[in-house]
């Protein structure tokens, strides 16, 4: 589990910016990524792997290793470690590979 | 858009090659993937504070910032580079993507200032939900004030180890265990280096007063830690090592960090094995010009040496720029230089030292065979040695016997160690075998990006090659 930082007096982190993770509203600080606020809202894990369904969660938070992928507003695999929260958005875990729909 | 030097990355050495250059008189655009200028090491500096407790050092990036936004270089945040043909009709043509759309700019000449990234290890359960990256810590600190909540424990070695436990200590949220894998051959070779004691005393009384911090915060040290393991279900439950075990919510694993080279690989150009920082890097000259006339690499993704060597090697690339195009002189570009080659031997003398101290141990070249070494599609060591030994000869065939590296990542985690397997498996040096060779796009990108994307002028008229 995650949370905020709170040690010298003035550093206090203020969570202003509410975001719906899984459905359940998370205020997360400025500058926070969807993948921190998945971390702050204290799931047991964020997606289940493409192949074996296993959970995972944010690895390296900086680009590199796609374990953070999450559904950020309606689409997949976003990497979410690299999209920044905004208030209203809507971040749930990424359940396995994508389906492929025929339009 | 056409403009003289596209630098891609804003870390330190991006920043300050832009700086430079736009005061050149240069035509710079900077495009970087995170939302604001810093890179890994000065992330968010802008927002930090006087007090921080992240340190001076790192508020010493306020001023490469404000440098870079106060220069006439157009800076693009948010922004991912996937792909660039580098022998374009005027240049190089640089295709990156934001907020979906995609744009292709012509530049006269591209700096790769593409950083480093953590070197991948993997333990046992290194894929359990709560084990991450300790810079993956330092980053939920830097860029929201997010500190770990329950028992942490930091394993692994190098300089920003101890330094990220301190930094956790003084955001209080101190880690309950920090297990140092340094094994104890490395001090006897790290003696060899004595030599750099005096150029890099500044560096040296930094680090050592790491162990004193952590030791006022009261975080037990463990040393010459061997055997580390994450145990857990479904998610991280203890951290066991040989003749040991605590029950753990995190677990944050460091054995250095190694150039991105994701790009200058899918380039091409010509990439040395470093048996001293044991990763690849690629071959420089004197300027970070590499092996294609119209690309230079700067700062860490050249080879390991920090921010202060990374601002002034990105300055250097910057003054070659210039000189190659035509807005200095080869005499001037060389007087200017001689300041910066003076504080890059200053910066880089300790380097040798910690290279040696630091050699991660043998053990994260060669996982257990049930240790999975490719996170995106699952692949482990022991499918890799088998492939090694149906055939497969290199990274490439393993990739296409197993599927490794063939996930999203596209090789970033799994490629060291997968080079590093073949080696062991095949009893040929890591040099011999090579790297994943990374084809465009280098980040995935959707198909209507891709079908939207709008070409440069001179390519309007025809479709994408």
């Amino acid at each position: 589990m995650f949370r905020l930082r709170a040690d010298a007096p003035g550093a206090t982190i203020a969570a202003t910016i509410p975001v719906a993770v899984e459905g359940r509203i998370v205020r997360v600080p400025q500058g926070a990524s969807a993948a921190a606020a998945l971390l702050l809202a204290g799931l047991p894990s964020s997606r289940d792997s493409a192949v074996a369904g296993a959970a995972r969660g944010p690895y390296c938070l900086m680009g590199v290793c796609f374990d953070c992928l999450a559904e950020i507003d309606g689409v997949a695999n976003q990497q979410s470690c690299m999209v920044r929260a905004r208030p209203g958005m809507r971040i749930r875990r990424q359940r396995g590979a994508r389906p492929l729909e025929a339009e | 858009m056409t403009v003289d030097l596209a630098i891609v990355g804003a870390g330190p050495a991006g920043m300050a090659a832009a700086a430079l250059a736009a005061e050149l008189g240069l035509a710079t655009l900077v495009i970087d993937a995170e939302a604001a200028p810093g890179g890994q090491i000065y992330r968010a500096v802008e927002e930090a504070a006087e007090g921080s407790p992240l340190g001076a050092d790192y508020l010493a990036g306020r001023g490469l910032a404000a440098a870079l936004r106060a220069s006439a270089a157009q800076y693009r945040p948010g922004t991912t580079v996937w792909h660039i043909d580098p022998a374009a009709p005027q240049g190089a043509a640089l295709s990156m993507i934001a907020d979906g759309v995609s744009e292709t700019v012509t530049a006269r000449r591209i700096l790769l200032a593409t950083g480093a990234l953590e070197r991948p290890v993997a333990i046992p359960g290194w894929t359990l939900p709560g084990v991450m990256t300790a810079g993956a810590a330092q980053i939920l600190l830097k860029s929201a004030g997010i500190v770990p909540d329950g028992r942490a424990v930091l394993a692994g070695q190098g300089p920003l180890l101890a330094l990220i436990a301190l930094q956790l200590a003084r955001a209080g949220a101190p880690p309950a265990l920090v297990l140092q894998t340094t094994p104890r051959r490395n001090y006897a070779a790290a003696a060899r280096h004595l030599g750099a004691l005096w150029p890099g005393r500044l560096e040296i009384a930094r680090g050592a007063a790491l162990p004193l911090g952590l030791r006022r915060h009261g975080i037990a040290v463990r040393r010459g830690v061997r055997g580390l393991r994450a145990l857990g279900r479904d998610r991280l439950e203890a951290v066991a090592w040989a003749g040991g075990e605590v029950a753990a919510d995190h677990l944050f694993l460091h054995e250095g960090v190694i150039p991105d080279t994701q790009i200058s690989r899918g380039l091409e150009l010509a990439h040395t094995w470093d048996a001293a920082q044991l990763c690849w890097r690629p071959v420089t000259d004197a300027w970070g010009g590499s092996s294609l006339p119209t690309v230079a690499v700067a700062g860490d993704a050249a080879g390991i040496a920090g921010a202060e060597a990374a601002a002034l090697t990105g300055r250097l690339a910057a003054l070659d720029a210039a000189a190659r195009l035509g807005h200095l002189g080869a005499a001037e570009r060389d007087r200017r230089a001689a300041p910066l080659r003076a504080g890059l031997r200053r910066a880089r003398a300790i380097r040798p030292l910690l290279d040696a101290l630091y050699r991660p141990p043998a053990a994260v070249f060669a996982p257990e065979d049930a240790v999975i070494l490719c996170r995106c599609e699952e692949v482990t060591a022991g499918q890799i040695r088998r492939a090694v030994r149906l055939g497969a000869p290199g990274p490439n065939q393993v990739k296409a016997f197993t599927r490794c590296g063939m996930g999203p990542c596209q090789g970033r985690m799994c490629g060291p160690l997968v080079t590093a397997l073949i080696a062991g498996e095949r009893g040929v040096p890591v040099a011999e075998i090579g790297p994943y060779r990374p084809r465009a796009p280098y980040k995935p990108l959707t198909l209507g990006a891709l079908a939207g994307a709008q070409f440069a002028t001179e390519e309007a008229s025809t479709s994408p090659r």
